[in-house]
């Protein structure tokens, strides 16, 4: 027992060595300023710069939809071109889902599952900050395109255009000769290296590193769902991985997989990108499932309704999730029995869904239901995910779905679940967790008010898309004909989204003021359950001043009313701590950064391989090749020099008020 | 692995620190493995579609392979995991000698059975004319073997990492010292997939041997000075850091090791030995 509070390191490799290690240079040590940010472990900081990021792309996306949605607003307008609004929706999807949605997830996995689980920080912390920094890369390279715009001279041949899936053989050079789905097919690349690396490291975390007493059956839900995000995640990533590799194979060595003068098959790409498409939406709205389950208990005063259920069917939904990938496919005329197999498999992944949604309505029966903001978000997530889902529903028959296939009606399908369902839950858990991390409340009234402008102008906006649809028009067209009967609904979804804009800028336009002059918060604003509101809020770099052991599933809620045997507790675990040495803290380190780096300066070359490097119009190099390589030797440099940096580490020792000192170098048993 | 054990016998089965008693190291490669085996049914799913689906003009598998060469190079590579099996054993024991021995032993395996696969897509591309791009069978088959080759290659890698983190004094930096051994294996490695063992198949196959060694001047002299190097690195002098202690490290890479053994039984069955069904 002592050695399991004991546990000192995230890595459960030795403590910090007094002798000197292999190093090229001293370790940093800010943690302030820029070098703080840059080289920081901690998964809060990490957090925040996936948040950050995440949020900036989220509104980067927004503006994207605006301008499709103006484009739409009225018949034959020519308000942008049609390449450029083939660009915007390609973006416009890509960010939403790679750059805002899971990014944004990501940023709760990092906030919330050490402290879920009662550790100091990640499995592997260093690893942690390559996964945010490799991230950065691909949301660069994604995004490079749109300087063409700008400077003509960085002919890129403006963003991706190749709509969020790529088909192929669109993707071919034949039909896409420029470097846009070249940096498609490497940004999306290394979005999904960051997300594997991401997610190994939480299944790690989530499995081993679980305080005394925190059996799987007692884990939070959130955490459950995000330990099966991300075995979704490290299974799915591959299919994807593999068929960019092969797209690019075939855009730049001449390869066959996609081709079908070579005797490729472009069925294949659809394939392989569902079965890492269909997990990929799975991804998306396990974790807000998650926040979604942490609320509502919070905010019913009673715990969440039939807890194993709950988790056991977001496993089941993970495990389905692998099995339906073809109900995007039924019209490619894959044969009666495969379509009738993968019919009813979808028609099985909506009644683990269907558990969930009766759980959470079991868990508001008859509690004592505080309509705060987050649990306003919350409620509205029910709501709206239902109605998604049952569009979704309609699509497992596949006669019907042949009818619905690439019309309005499954954007609007698709975004009931991805914006009334997982960014709903999103905006519930920003605004829940708030006070935690920044230790500010968000004024009530503004924060309903943005509920309010985002509920009415999501549904303003995709309501009428249903009927779109079903009058036959196709996802993706530039503009189209004033008699086809489509004017009205596209007038309303396009003043609905000019409404959901203002909600959304309300939404963040008050979380930065409440970021300067919010109202205080205490360390449990809302009287919750979990471990997170037990330490400070924003929560010192330790997180735990004492390693909890976990004596209920509600861990927090039985803390408060079993305060004496718990002090006893800590004061115990805080002694056997100090007398190994103090709680050990990991070292930052450059290396992570620097492999991004590295990645960064590889892929952007790779992307261009075989192009000349023309620089102010004088031809430096006949191709980018030497580049690529000198990108590809930075990383395996930093590779080596992080494996043998070490994990390092310090020590904090807490005196009785709780303030902390730092030593560094000794060596202790 | 926690220093908090060492006071005892070390548990090489049971990690103190970690909430199910596998050390985090281990729990991480197995993640990955489990990820990796979606990589490569990927890439066997992808090779098997076109296999079956052959476009007119595709290359005749059995045309092409030397079946006896891939048998003898896939044997090495499962004698490869003995030694790998070894080198754990003998860490487990507290030997570094005998671990230093085995690691070099697995990957100098590992480098004959990458030997093997060099001259193999040499002798495809330039005797059988099947290239990447000629033929979907063609890039369906180097795209598989090329990326088990280069997890070989990365497992050959890291055991020489390994290796020449066994010779890290107990004090000093020693950065410099060990770049530079690190080098020389890695030079010593590289000269034997990419030049020796080929060249040794070639003279297996009828190439006079002064005419291998003319042709291969260059780089075989530059590979026996890197091994003259590695075996002056690895005079044994003073106490080093690695022992008993880092057992799971060396059991963490072994799990790879295996691992693409493993997937190369699986190629070895599905892409070549069913060809002569």
């Amino acid at each position: 027992m002592a050695q399991a509070i004991a546990k000192s390191d995230y890595t459960g490799a030795a403590h910090a060595p007094a002798k000197p290690t292999f190093g090229l240079f001293a370790r940093p040590t800010a943690k302030t300023g820029l070098v703080g940010w840059l080289t920081t472990v901690d998964h809060k900081k990490i957090g925040m710069l996936y948040g950050g990021f995440a949020i900036l792309f989220f509104l980067i996306g927004g503006i994207e939809a605006l301008l499709i949605r103006t484009q739409l607003l009225v018949p034959n307008n020519r308000f942008i071109s049609a390449q450029l609004y083939n660009e915007l929706f390609t973006m416009h999807g890509t960010t939403m889902i790679f750059l805002a949605v899971m990014p944004l997830n990501a940023a709760f996995f990092n906030l919330l599952v050490p402290i879920q689980v009662g550790a100091r920080d990640v499995a592997f912390p260093r690893l942690n900050s390559f996964s945010l920094w490799v991230w950065v890369v691909g949301a660069i390279l994604l995004n490079v395109g749109w300087i063409s715009h700008f400077v003509p001279a960085w002919d890129f041949g403006g963003a991706p255009d190749v709509g969020w899936f790529g088909y192929a053989p669109l993707t071919s050079k034949q039909f896409t000769p420029d470097l846009s789905t070249d940096f498609w097919v490497l940004g999306i690349q290394l979005l999904g290296l960051s997300s594997i690396v991401a997610s190994l490291n939480f299944i790690v975390t989530i499995i081993n590193m679980r305080a005394p007493g925190l059996t799987m059956m007692r884990l939070p839900v959130f955490t459950w769902m995000a330990l099966v995000t991300s075995f979704l995640l490290i299974l799915a990533l591959p299919a994807i991985a593999i068929a960019l590799v092969e797209v690019m194979f075939d855009r730049n060595f001449g390869t066959n997989f996609f081709e079908v003068s070579g005797g490729g098959q472009p069925i294949l790409w659809q394939h392989l990108f569902w079965v890492f498409g269909h997990p990929e939406v799975y991804i998306l709205i396990l974790p807000p499932m998650g926040y979604v389950s942490e609320i509502l208990p919070t905010f019913s005063r009673k715990p969440l309704f039939g807890y194993p259920i709950v988790v056991f069917s977001g496993v089941a939904i993970g495990f389905i999730g692998f099995g339906v990938w073809s109900h995007h496919m039924f019209t490619t005329g894959m044969g009666t029995i495969a379509t009738a197999a993968f019919a009813l498999a979808t028609m099985a992944i909506a009644v683990p869904t269907g558990v969930k949604v009766f759980n959470w309505i079991g868990t508001l029966w008859g509690g004592r239901i505080v309509t705060r903001v987050p649990m306003m978000f919350a409620l509205g997530f029910i709501w709206m995910f239902m109605l998604g889902g049952l569009s979704g529903i309609m699509h497992s028959a596949a006669p019907a779905d042949a009818q619905q296939q690439d019309s309005y009606f499954v954007i609007a399908h698709f975004h009931y679940v991805l914006i009334g369902g997982a960014t709903f839950a999103l905006l519930a858990a920003i605004h829940f967790w708030f006070p935690k991390f920044f230790g500010r409340m968000v004024p009530e009234f503004w924060g309903k008010l943005s509920f309010w402008l985002i509920f009415v102008g999501f549904n303003v906006t995709f309501f009428p898309m249903h009927f779109l649809g079903l009058n036959g028009m196709p996802r993706r067209t530039w503009t189209y004909d004033a008699n086809m009967g489509w004017n009205e609904g596209n007038f309303f979804a396009t003043m609905g989204a000019y409404l959901l804009g203002v909600g959304i800028f309300t939404y963040f336009a008050v979380l930065v003021w409440s970021f300067f002059k919010g109202k205080v918060a205490g360390n449990d604003p809302w009287d919750a359950r979990t471990l997170e509101w037990s330490i400070p809020s924003p929560p010192p770099e330790h997180n735990f001043a004492a390693i909890p052991t976990v004596h209920a599933r509600d861990a927090w809620w039985y803390e408060k009313t079993h305060k004496e045997e718990i002090a006893k507790e800590k004061a115990e675990h805080i002694k056997a701590e100090e007398s190994h040495g103090g709680i050990h803290m990991p070292d930052q380190s450059w290396y992570p950064l620097i492999a991004a780096a590295g990645l960064l300066i590889g892929a952007y070359n790779a992307a261009q391989l075989k192009h000349p490097v023309v620089m102010f119009g004088n031809q430096l190099l006949s191709s980018h090749i030497p580049l690529a390589i000198a990108g590809g030797v930075i990383l395996l440099l930093a590779c080596y020099l992080w494996s043998l940096e070490g994990p390092g580490g310090y020590h904090i020792h807490l005196d009785a008020e709780g303030n902390a000192t730092e030593s560094r170098g000794g060596y202790h048993h | 692995m926690s220093s908090h054990a060492a006071a005892g016998p070390i548990d090489h089965h049971h990690d103190h620190t970690t909430a199910t008693g596998i050390p985090n190291k281990k729990l991480l490669w197995w993640a990955f493995l489990a990820s990796d085996c979606m990589f490569f049914g990927t890439l066997i799913s992808t090779h098997l579609v076109y296999r079956l689906n052959p476009p007119p003009g595709n290359a005749v598998p059995t045309q092409v392979f030397n079946i006896e060469l891939t048998s003898f190079s896939t044997f090495i590579l499962l004698m490869s995991s003995l030694l790998m099996a070894l080198a754990v054993n003998a860490i487990q024991r507290g030997n570094v000698k005998s671990t230093r021995v085995m690691l070099l032993g697995t990957m100098f395996f590992g480098c004959i059975f990458l030997g093997g696969q060099v001259y193999e897509f040499a002798h495809f591309v330039h005797a059988k004319k099947m290239t990447l791009s000629n033929s979907i069978f063609g890039s369906t088959f180097y795209t598989l073997t090329g990326t088990h080759g280069t997890h070989v290659a990365i497992g050959v890698l890291l055991l020489g990492m390994m290796y020449v983190r066994t010779f890290k004094p107990t004090s000093g930096n020693g950065l410099l010292r060990n770049f530079a051994h690190l080098t020389a294996v890695c030079v010593v490695m590289g000269v034997s997939f990419i030049s020796f063992v080929p060249g040794m198949i070639e003279v297996i196959y009828g190439l006079p041997l002064g005419e291998f060694l003319s042709h291969h001047a260059v780089p075989l002299s530059v590979g026996v000075a890197a091994f003259i190097a590695v075996l002056w690195f690895g005079r044994t002098s003073g106490t080093v850091e690695f022992g008993e202690q880092n057992a799971g490290d060396v059991e963490a890479i072994g799990l790879y090791w295996h691992f693409v053994d493993i997937v190369w039984i699986i190629i070895f069955t599905a892409v070549y030995l069913l060809e002569y069904l």
